[in-house]
């Protein structure tokens, strides 16, 4: 019972951090109709640059974390000003062959930079080892990842529902060019929810150093989860990929722990049933033409 | 009447054979001739080529997109290497078949996941294929060798007559010929009024319907037939290297090919041929300057495709040739057309 | 729309003609050495170390040797085993090398050993590591160490040193295969029991499910083998699950604890028992020169990838001088078979048999070294052979 538990735990974790690295993509792709396969380089950029500050210049571990996050969004809303804003009305095999040009330019880029081997962040020693919650395990680490990211899917979903910059995404979005006419001044809109993508992006960066392993390759390596993540979740809302994660996160630690010979068939077979069940995505309105 | 015959001269237009056309190849053969060195890179880029103008059939006519293409490739390879290495047949031309054939199989059983959907989804669900094809052949590894790949594949002569050397010429030329054949059926399909009618689909599925035309049966034949091919390409590879391993399921493969299509255009047969060479060239080029941070000039490259824009490229690329013919032909000079993109 | 199209054709056409034109194929009066490892792609920091010590090698020793200039060609495969088909076979035809060598991974080394025969030139396998290898040519010499040698003797240690039940957890591939077999082979043959074996996907994120279910076998110790590289994603979960409190040890070969990460682990590596054939911590006199040099080339420490680099490099050398600078193939290899230096791993031999590496094999644990992590020796199992060849 208390493996079970702490399964599910460790399931909804991963899941959760699954969601902070994808959400943006679900952002640029689901709203903004943009195919970024890039969107893991900004979690890369994220998760290095935690680790230089943590690592080398000794910054805090929980110091540097929003650093990540306004690093990656500061390099986020720079490609996007110089170079992403062009390809908005572009074909989405132009928008696939940049952003793949944009991954092997920062794989290499960092190769160069930081050495092919993995990294790892220093953490404090208050979040290293294992609580006892009730006889059932719960990594401190985990346990971190949980509540931060449940914070961000509140706040996330808070400021696109309620707050005046959620609607003028919305409208900015579902029709630009009525948008401007009502006055939003779209490119911007559009900037700034990039910005943000890419900072979540960075953030997740940072905190998946421990548990997914951080190395040059990440982009592409975790590029095929982060699309899985998007198109199972469906792109409308954020509600799909959120769940859509944590389906994800959780079918793969089961998986792996029930029926660990058919590890790697778990995330695939699924991916594909839900995707014939509803090719929009579980929670699809009108996903990415 | 006027329309039906409208369509056919069309058709008929578009089916001829150009001096360009005709010049291309009679190039690829000299080049094969002129470089005797280079046979090896010169027999993956055929490799490359004919599992691109694979891809080309069904995203550039058909409008499918896939990221999973790399699976009938690798069934393509694994069922030639199988076939080669119990001696079921030994043969090559007849293994080569084979292959193709099961991969088309599994292209038609497929095809019925993959016709649902939208762009987003056939990705996903093209690449899940390929990757759960992976992991089946990384799970019975007593029959495909696992990670370490088939081993001590040994290929007979090409009809008995033309033993694979060690230089590579009998694959290249091996391969150049089943390139250029599959080519000429490509260019029969899709001059074909079935190729046409393809066009119609992708350009706007819903009024191809409505004009009634059977949608999905026309989208499974083409896939079915893109199977085959990159079968075929498939087993190509496993003839000429004599391996086969884990790694020709690998997303990496599909991937790049899908950039090899997008750099070379697609929806015209030779984009696919095009990008083989401009790719695997720069690859080459850059990985000999620099073997540890090629892919930065890959990427870079990529990138300014993008952002220059291929209409743009493809006009700087015409420059010279124009300015030959304007001197010498006295003829109009070409002018770019916009290029229409698969959507 | 034709009309440009045929022009694109055209100038594709020419293009190609050009390119290949500027990419002559050459063949000089020097010795080449075709070195074929992934620079790029997961397995990259192995190809990079072997880089890395080749050149600190050339620096030492100088580029010449019996009279020859050593050329080293450096090609990346990504580990993917028909490039390096494509590779080795380009620089025997064209560069018309003289040697064969680096190898990331075990189908890379496969796919170039029919090569070697029909060339008859050497290949010297310096990172790859199944025993199947070296049967695959007779002209095929390896410098770095099988599964079988690190891996029975940590079963035999583990029965030696009382402990009973283990549970093994290793990567689904050749290596971590042969791993588990060998260690599974000895250890039960002395009385111990596998209570639990999980094979783990070589492409694998997160070890946490795996981990829980280690813990909930309860076993005394647990067998590791993961690729260099997932090694200290491993022990932090290892360590955050709190396996190390609940007593249950890590053993394995060393690549786990590969010099080249273990700093960077934090301590949730400390007490990890591996056996294998280097240790950036070796006491010897050589060895400490050669962590200085490499440190000082390259700033970071070297690992087992590393020194056997070194060693191939080293061997290639003194084959030379043996034959004088005769690049025969066969006399070459005869060259080769029985050579026996000091490594800075310790002794080392070539087997005249089976053309594989006879070393020491040590069992080392991580400890803290003066604020660093390092894997301190503390047992020496001398000359071992590989025990996985095909018994005759």
């Amino acid at each position: 019972m208390a493996s079970i538990l702490t399964n599910l735990f460790d399931g909804v974790a991963y899941g959760m951090l699954l969601f902070v690295l994808a959400c943006g993509l679900a952002v640029t792709l689901g709203l903004m109709n943009f195919v970024n396969l890039a969107h893991g380089a900004f979690a890369m950029a994220g998760g290095y640059i935690c680790a230089v500050l943590v690592n080398n210049s000794g910054w805090p571990f929980f110091a540097a974390l929003p650093l990540a996050f306004v690093a990656s969004a500061a390099i986020g809303v720079a490609l996007e000003r110089t170079l992403y804003r062009h390809l908005y009305t572009r074909s989405h095999l132009d928008q696939v062959l940049f952003s793949i040009g944009l991954v092997f330019m920062s794989v290499a880029a960092v190769d160069y930079i930081m050495g092919s081997s993995r990294i790892f962040i220093k953490l404090p020693a208050a979040l290293e080892g294992q609580l006892s919650l009730f006889g059932v395990g719960i990594g401190r680490y985990r346990l971190m990842i949980v509540v931060i990211c449940g914070l961000l899917t509140l706040a996330l979903q808070l400021i696109l529902a309620k707050t005046r910059f959620g609607s003028r995404l919305r409208a900015a979005v579902d029709d630009p060019r009525a948008a401007i006419g009502l006055g939003i001044n779209v490119p911007q809109v559009f900037a700034f929810t990039f910005a943000f993508g890419s900072g979540l992006a960075g953030l997740g960066g940072a905190l998946s150093a421990e548990i997914l392993g951080l190395d040059p390759y990440f982009p592409l390596k975790f590029m095929i989860y982060f699309l899985i993540v998007v198109t199972v979740g469906g792109s409308s809302s954020i509600t799909g990929p959120f769940l859509a994660s944590l389906l994800l996160g959780i079918a793969d630690v089961a998986g792996k722990y029930y029926v660990p010979k058919m590890g790697p068939f778990v995330i695939y077979t699924v991916m594909i049933v839900i995707l014939l069940w509803r090719p929009n995505g579980l929670f699809g309105r009108t996903a990415a033409r | 009447m006027t329309a039906l015959s409208d369509v056919s001269t069309h058709a008929k237009a578009g089916a001829r054979w150009r001096v360009s056309e005709v010049a291309f190849w009679v190039l690829t053969l000299a080049c094969a001739f002129l470089f005797p060195s280079r046979y090896l890179i010169m027999t993956d880029i055929v490799r490359l080529a004919l599992f691109a103008l694979s891809l080309d059939l069904i995203l550039g006519y058909a409008g499918v997109v896939s990221l999973g293409h790399a699976a009938f490739f690798g069934v393509g390879a694994y069922s030639a290497g199988l076939l080669a290495l119990h001696g079921i047949i030994n043969e090559p031309v007849i293994a080569l078949v084979v292959a193709g054939l099961v991969a088309a199989v599994l292209g038609f059983l497929t095809s019925f996941l993959v016709i649902r959907g939208v762009d987003l989804t056939r990705l996903m669900v093209t690449l899940g294929i390929a990757l759960l094809l992976e992991a089946l052949a990384e799970r019975f590894s007593n029959i495909t060798g696992g990670t370490d790949g088939l081993q001590g594949i040994e290929m007979q002569p090409i009809l008995g007559l033309f033993a694979f050397d060690m230089f590579g010429k009998t694959g290249l030329f091996y391969s150049l010929i089943v390139l250029f054949i599959l080519f000429l059926l490509a260019r029969r399909v899709v001059h074909s009024p079935f190729g046409l009618s393809l066009r119609a689909i992708r350009n706007n599925p819903l009024r191809a319907a409505a004009i009634g035309m059977p949608v999905n049966r026309r989208l499974i034949a083409i896939y079915t037939l893109a199977a085959f091919y990159a079968g075929i390409a498939g087993a190509l590879f496993t003839q000429t290297t004599a391996l086969a391993s884990l790694d020709v399921f690998a997303f990496e493969r599909s991937a790049d090919l899908m950039l090899v299509l997008v750099i070379g255009g697609t929806g015209y047969l030779y984009g696919g041929l095009i990008g083989a060479v401009v790719f695997k060239m720069l690859q080459e080029l850059f990985q000999s300057i620099t073997p540890q941070y090629w892919l930065f000039w890959i990427g870079l490259v990529l990138v300014v495709i993008v952002l220059v824009g291929r209409e743009r490229i493809h006009r700087w690329v015409l420059f010279v040739p124009n300015l030959v013919i304007r001197q010498f032909a006295g003829r109009k000079a070409v002018v770019a057309v916009p290029e229409r993109d698969a959507p | 729309m034709y009309n440009r199209r045929k022009m694109l054709l055209w100038a594709a056409t020419t293009v190609s003609v050009a390119g290949f034109c500027a990419m002559p194929a050459s063949a000089q009066e020097t010795v080449k050495i075709g070195l074929i490892v992934p620079m790029t792609g997961g397995q990259a920091s192995t190809g990079k170390q072997i880089d890395n010590a080749v050149k600190l090698y050339m620096q030492q020793k100088g580029d010449t040797v019996a009279g020859k200039k050593i050329e080293v060609i450096l090609k990346d495969d990504a580990a993917v085993p028909d490039n390096t088909k494509r590779l080795a076979q380009e620089l025997i035809v064209n560069d018309k090398v003289n040697f064969i060598a680096g190898f990331g991974v075990t189908p890379a080394a496969l796919a170039a050993a029919p090569l070697a025969t029909q060339a008859k030139i050497p290949e010297v396998v310096m990172a790859a590591g199944t025993s199947i290898i070296t049967e695959r040519s007779p002209y095929i010499v390896r410098t770095s160490f099988t599964l079988a040698q690190s891996s029975t003797i940590i079963g035999d240690w583990a029965i030696k040193n009382g402990i009973k039940k283990v549970a093994t957890l290793t990567s689904d591939y050749a290596p971590g295969n042969d791993a588990l077999t060998f260690f599974k082979q000895h250890f039960t043959a002395g009385g111990g029991e596998v209570v639990e074996e999980v094979k783990v996907p070589l492409a694998n994120p997160d070890f946490a499910p795996f981990l829980q279910r280690m813990k909930d076998a309860k076993p005394d110790a647990m067998f590791v083998f993961v690729p260099a590289g997932q090694g200290g994603n491993f022990m932090k979960q290892y360590a955050e699950r709190g396996l190390d409190k609940s007593g249950i040890k890590v053993i394995g070969p060393g690549d786990v604890m590969d010099d080249d990460l273990l700093n960077n682990m934090g301590d949730a590596a400390l007490g990890a028992v591996t056996a294998h054939l280097y240790s950036a911590a070796h006491p010897s006199q050589m060895n400490k020169d050669f962590v200085a040099a490499y440190k000082k080339a390259f700033g970071n420490r070297p690992g087992f990838m590393a020194v056997s680099g070194y060693d191939g490099m080293h061997l290639i050398y003194e084959a030379l001088k043996k034959t004088g600078g005769d690049t025969n193939g066969d006399k070459l290899v005869e060259a080769m078979k029985g050579m026996k230096w000091e490594s800075p791993r310790g002794p080392i031999s070539i087997d005249p048999e089976t053309r594989d590496i006879v070393q020491n094999i040590y069992i080392r644990k991580v400890e803290k070294v003066d604020g660093e992590l390092y894997n301190v020796e503390f047992a020496t199992f001398e000359a071992v052979k590989d025990s996985g060849k095909t018994k005759k």
